[in-house]
Order: C-alpha cells, then sequence, then structure tokens
C-alpha cells in the first residue's frame, strides 16, 4: 500500500522535474551560470600568459570608479534612459489612444507605427545615419531650406548623444504603442459608455478610468524600457562608435570594448555585475512600489 | 399634439448602412412608468434603450425627454441614469468610488456627496461593502453596486439593460421585486430591456413588445396576455406558450363563427385547452409526452403535425401515443389572419375579447386603460 504511494510519490515528482526541465535546462545554461561565472571573473586580476589571474577582490570595481570614462558612460545612460523611457512611453500612449479610436485606415495606421519596431535594428541605424548625414542628408536638406547652415549631428559632442536618444525614441515608440493597444482593445465599451452617461469628458474617462487600467501595462512597458536603455549597443556601432570623445557612449558599448577591443574581461566582468544590480534593484523597486498602485484584473 | 408624456419617440429610427436596427418606432412613457421592451435577440430593443440614453444617435425622428428635445443632446444633458447588462463597473475603483463618480465628475460638493452615497448604500444594502472592489464582490453584489450608481445622481430616468441576465434564476427573482419597489419608493421613470417574457411580465406597468425593429404591441401585462395583437405576440408572451393552430383543421364545433368561414390560425392559451374523448367534437391530438409539475400537469400533444401543449389542473396521467380529443370553450380562442399574423375579432360566438381592435400601427397611441 505504502509502495504504491511512495511510488506515486516519485512518479509525481519524476513528472514535475520533467515539466521544469526545459526552463530549467535553458535558464541555467544561458542565464544563472554566465552570471556566476561573471560574478566570479570580476573579482580576479586581468591574466596573461606569464602571470595567471589571482584573486584581487573589488580591485577591480575599485579601479572602475577612479576612472572618468566610468562616470561620464554612467551620466550618458542616465540622461539616455531618463529621456527615451518617458518621452516614448508617453508617445506610445498618445499613438496607442488616437489609433484605437475609430478613425479610416485605423490599420493602415497602426501598421506604419509598428514599422520601425519591425525594421532590422542596422538598417534602421543605416537610415538615420543618411537622415543625419552633414550637408545632404535629410536633416539638413531641410534645414537648408530654412537657411540654417550643415550640422554634423552624429560627429559632435552636444549633440551626438540626442540624435542616438531621438533615433531610439522612434524605434521604441512604436513597439510600445502595440501593448498599449492590446491593452486598450481589452477595456470593455461598456465603461466608456458608462462615463459617458454619467457627465465624464473624454478627458475625464481617459485620466479617470483608461491610464489607471493601463498601468499594468505601462509598469511592463517601463521595465522594457528600462532594460533595453542598457541593451543597446547595435545603433551605437553604426552612427557613432560611442564618440566623439565618449559622448555618446553607453555601458554596453563600453563593455564590449572593454571586453573585446581591450581584452580587459575582468573589468568588463565587473562592470557587467553591476549593471545586472543595477536594473535588479530597478525593478524590485518598481514591483514592489507600484504594486499596490495598480489593478491587475 | 398635447405633449403631457416623460418620454416620447416620434417616427425614430436606426439604419447602419443597409442594416436596421429599429424602424418608425413611436412611443410615449409616462412619468414614474416601469416600461419594459421586450423582444426575442436582434429586435431591436436594445437599440431603443440606447437611442433614448443617447449613445446612439437616431437615422430619423425626434425623442423628447420631459418635455424637452433631446434628439441631439448627448447622454449626460439628457438626465438620465444606466444599468447595464454587465453592470460596467470600474474594476480599479471600490464600490464606494464607484457610486459617486458620477457626482465627482459633475463636481457636487463633497458633504453631499457623501450624504447622497449614505443614502444610495442604505437603498441597496451594500453598507460595509464600500471599500471592496468590484471583483471582490459575488454577481448580486455587483448588480446592486449597478443600480446604487443609477440611483446616486437622483435622476428621474433610469435606463436598464437587461440588468438581471447575469444572475442566477433564484436571485433573478428577488431582485426583480426590489428593482420594482426600489423604482415604486423613488418614482423613478423606468426603461426596461429584456427578452425574458417572465420578467416583463412580472415587472412592467407596461410592456412593449418588439420584432424586427418595429413595434409590435403595446399594453399592460394582461393586455398582451389576454388580448395579443398579432400571432407573433400570442406566442411570445406566455410559459408555455400559446398553441396555434391552421382554422382549416378543426372540427365545425370548434371553427370560430361569423365571417364565413376565414383563413388564419386559431390561438388557445394552454390553459384554456380541455382534454377530452376524440370524438367528432373535438380536436383529435396524439399524447407525445406530458410533465406532472405539481399543481398542473403540461401535455404535449401533436395535432396532426402542429405542436399544442395543454396545461391541465392536477394530476393527469396519458399513455404516451395515446389519441385524445382537444376542445376549449371559444370564449378563449383567438383568431389571427394567416398572412399579416394580426389578429382577427370575429364578430358573434368566437371569440369573446371585447372590441379590441388596437394594431401594430396605432400601437403608439397611449392605449386607454384596461
Amino acid at each position: 500500500m505504502s509502495d504504491t504511494d511512495s511510488l506515486d510519490r516519485r512518479r509525481m515528482a519524476l513528472y514535475g522535474w520533467m515539466l521544469l526541465a526545459p526552463a530549467l535546462i535553458l535558464l541555467t545554461t544561458f542565464a544563472f551560470l554566465p552570471t556566476v561565472t561573471t560574478v566570479w571573473q570580476s573579482l580576479f586580476s586581468r591574466g596573461t600568459a606569464r602571470r595567471p589571474a589571482e584573486f584581487i577582490g573589488a580591485e577591480n570595481y575599485q579601479y572602475l570608479f577612479d576612472d572618468p570614462v566610468f562616470w561620464q558612460v554612467a551620466t550618458n545612460n542616465l540622461i539616455y534612459a531618463g529621456v527615451t523611457i518617458p518621452v516614448s512611453i508617453v508617445i506610445a500612449l498618445g499613438m496607442a489612444l488616437w489609433a484605437n479610436g475609430h478613425l479610416p485606415g485605423r490599420g493602415f495606421i497602426r501598421a506604419a507605427y509598428f514599422t520601425p519596431t519591425m525594421l532590422p535594428m542596422i538598417a534602421a541605424a543605416n537610415l538615420w545615419l543618411f537622415f543625419y548625414t552633414p550637408s545632404i542628408g535629410l536633416i539638413d536638406r531641410i534645414a537648408g531650406l530654412f537657411g540654417i547652415g550643415a550640422t554634423n549631428w552624429l560627429g559632435q559632442p552636444e549633440t551626438a548623444l540626442w540624435a542616438i536618444i531621438i533615433v531610439t525614441i522612434w524605434k521604441e515608440a512604436g513597439f510600445f504603442m502595440i501593448f498599449y493597444l492590446a491593452a486598450l482593445q481589452t477595456i470593455p465599451p461598456d465603461l466608456r459608455e458608462a462615463a459617458v452617461i454619467e457627465g465624464a469628458s473624454r478627458w475625464t474617462y481617459t485620466r479617470r478610468i483608461v491610464l489607471p487600467l493601463l498601468m499594468p501595462t505601462t509598469l511592463f512597458v517601463m521595465i522594457n524600457a528600462m532594460i533595453n536603455s542598457v541593451k543597446l549597443i547595435d545603433h551605437l556601432f553604426i552612427l557613432t562608435k560611442g564618440g566623439p570623445n565618449n559622448a555618446s557612449k553607453l555601458l554596453l558599448y563600453w563593455i564590449w570594448e572593454t571586453a573585446f577591443s581591450y581584452f580587459d574581461r575582468p573589468t568588463a566582468a565587473a562592470l557587467t555585475v553591476m549593471v545586472l544590480a543595477v536594473l535588479g534593484l530597478v525593478a524590485v523597486f518598481q514591483f514592489r512600489g507600484l504594486e499596490k498602485r495598480i489593478h491587475y484584473r | 399634439m398635447p405633449n403631457d408624456s416623460f418620454i416620447r419617440l416620434e417616427g425614430v429610427a436606426k439604419r447602419w448602412g443597409d442594416s436596421v436596427g429599429v424602424e418608425h418606432v413611436d412611443l410615449e412613457v409616462e412619468r414614474g412608468e416601469f416600461v419594459v421592451l421586450l423582444g426575442p435577440s436582434g429586435c431591436g430593443k436594445s437599440t431603443t434603450l440606447r437611442l433614448i440614453a443617447g449613445l446612439e444617435s437616431p437615422s430619423a425622428g425626434r425623442i423628447w425627454i420631459d418635455g424637452k428635445d433631446v434628439t441631439g443632446l448627448p447622454p449626460a444633458q439628457r438626465g438620465l441614469s444606466m444599468v447595464f447588462q454587465s453592470y460596467a463597473l470600474f474594476p480599479h475603483l471600490d464600490v464606494a468610488e464607484n457610486i459617486i463618480f458620477g457626482l465627482k465628475v459633475r463636481r457636487i460638493p463633497k458633504a453631499q456627496r457623501r450624504e447622497r452615497l449614505a443614502e444610495a448604500l442604505h437603498l441597496t444594502g451594500l453598507e460595509g461593502l464600500e471599500a471592496r472592489r468590484p471583483s471582490e464582490l459575488s454577481g448580486g453584489q455587483r448588480q446592486r453596486v449597478a443600480l446604487a450608481r443609477a440611483i446616486v445622481a437622483g435622476h428621474p430616468l433610469c435606463m436598464m439593460d437587461e440588468p438581471l441576465s447575469n444572475l442566477d434564476a433564484k436571485l433573478r427573482h428577488s431582485v426583480r421585486q426590489d428593482i420594482r419597489s426600489l423604482q415604486r419608493s423613488l418614482g423613478m421613470t423606468v426603461v426596461y430591456v429584456t427578452h425574458d417574457q417572465t420578467e416583463a411580465m412580472g415587472m412592467a406597468d407596461r410592456i412593449v413588445l418588439l420584432k424586427d425593429g418595429r413595434i409590435e404591441q403595446v399594453g399592460s401585462p394582461a393586455e398582451l396576455y389576454q388580448a395579443p395583437a398579432t400571432a407573433f405576440a400570442a406566442t411570445f408572451v406566455g410559459s408555455p406558450p400559446m398553441s396555434l393552430m391552421a382554422v382549416d383543421a378543426l372540427p365545425d364545433s370548434l371553427r370560430p363563427s361569423g365571417q364565413g368561414a376565414p383563413v388564419g390560425r386559431v390561438g388557445v392559451r394552454p390553459e384554456h385547452l380541455v382534454i377530452g374523448p376524440a370524438d367528432s367534437r373535438h380536436l383529435p391530438a396524439i399524447v407525445e409526452n406530458y410533465e406532472f409539475l405539481g399543481a398542473e400537469t403540461l401535455v404535449y400533444l401533436d395535432c396532426g403535425g402542429t405542436p399544442v401543449i395543454a396545461r391541465i389542473p392536477g394530476v393527469a396521467e396519458f399513455a404516451a401515443g395515446e389519441t385524445v380529443g382537444v376542445g376549449w370553450d371559444p370564449e378563449h380562442a383567438h383568431l389571427f389572419d394567416a398572412v399579416s399574423g394580426r389578429r382577427i375579432n370575429s364578430a358573434g360566438g368566437g371569440a369573446g375579447e371585447t372590441d379590441d381592435r388596437r394594431n401594430v400601427t396605432h400601437a403608439a397611441g397611449r392605449l386607454a386603460s384596461m
């Protein structure tokens, strides 16, 4: 009796592990193990053929904090995130509210907004490279019509980062709009009618009903936008390579540079660990802090 | 034209492209009246309600509320509230916020808001649930929140779009009484949409029966039951429905007299059918099945291909396949035209109703009291 019981239990346990296995194997191979290795690696010195790597504790981190380039890249990334996240969310929301209305050619408008997201990053960056080209680029041509001279948008420290920011907003807004559109479709039309009967204006309805109901989507989009803001690398390859004078260099690009151009793996690992830690903290804060104010259906 | 009715619809139509929602609806509703728009799905009852509420604008015709032409006015300026089939509660707001949403929108002072909220909570028995979210309420409680939201503003007119269809049968019956007594005590005018004829019969002061976007008959529940204006009204109202039989299939003794031999169908309510011997004075029928329901027995019969239901008081037993005769008192027979389906009041002997000649085209007129 107890034999069949324990057999049963063992069979269920096996079954459970089998269901878990795909996710467990994939996550371990591609997320958990690399993370642990990175943390481990960041604690060692850079090894050469003559001098093997040795344990140096937090020295790599200390080295980073003393490096002015680190602070510039971190500031760049903060500005980049601080501008692209709110602006692309607001534009996405606005476009979604508009494209959700009953206007002619709604499908076309939606598709049009989504196009930037469908373009490969490299293609999009090349497109913008053409827009930004001094003198012969689209922007300077148009500016020329108004008598404004040529500007090297990507080539001067004052404008390079902002040029990258604009490309990102252009690309992200359409992507986030799709999420907002999907969320808007789940709001039953009855709610609008009930609000209208109660005398709510379009704006009141949007502010008091629609926006609160979109909060789960906003949180999701915000976390995505934040991760993307740290993940950006391909635009930089095409557009500025982080220059001029590190003016448009962002974290991931710098990590890549440190690891594969300067072959300083331990420093790159230390940087990666810090990025992961910050991202993790912000995600926890966002979920914890906003959870109470969000209504999940 | 004297215009003392509270709501008046005149020649109202709603079309979407080629499809017709409602066509030529004339209707008047008195102040304080409980009017039920009844009909099968797709008959235009909800459209009519939404036209009155202002959620749809009519393709033709005019609508007056309280003496004011509201045809072009938005819903908020029509002074009415509405209970939706889905209740349309705002899922992220608690009960109290849901109820006073409209008061807040209209910037009613806080003290007054609190007072009205307390009253609405009291009237709907929701005290103690103010802080709950709709997702934490039962179906019946949600329904009451929707009701509270409808009465809190004190609008004299309330639209109800199948407000009970998401409740279970037992609750539906008690809420029916609650809504009715609430409406009476507040003196509200209610326009209520349902496809459930028992709901309509039980609640309405007056029923507006619709079919295919047109008004089929307007009258009190008793009028609709006792003198259906059309064959459709006869079969739609009443449960189990009235049985319709072709006149030429009837034995002479049961044929409506007068007017020679009218072509048409005779309808008899189940409770007016008598089951007797299969002789020449009765319509021969085969017993298909019967159901004993306690106070009565329903007998399902087949009269030469026409299904007929009889309601016999008390216990009755039959053998399936047994041949019996069906008869009725000519006084209780309703005669309908074969083509138009309209009621024909045969002179003399036949149907014994009074001179009830109202028909579809006159349905708009306020009916004389019964």
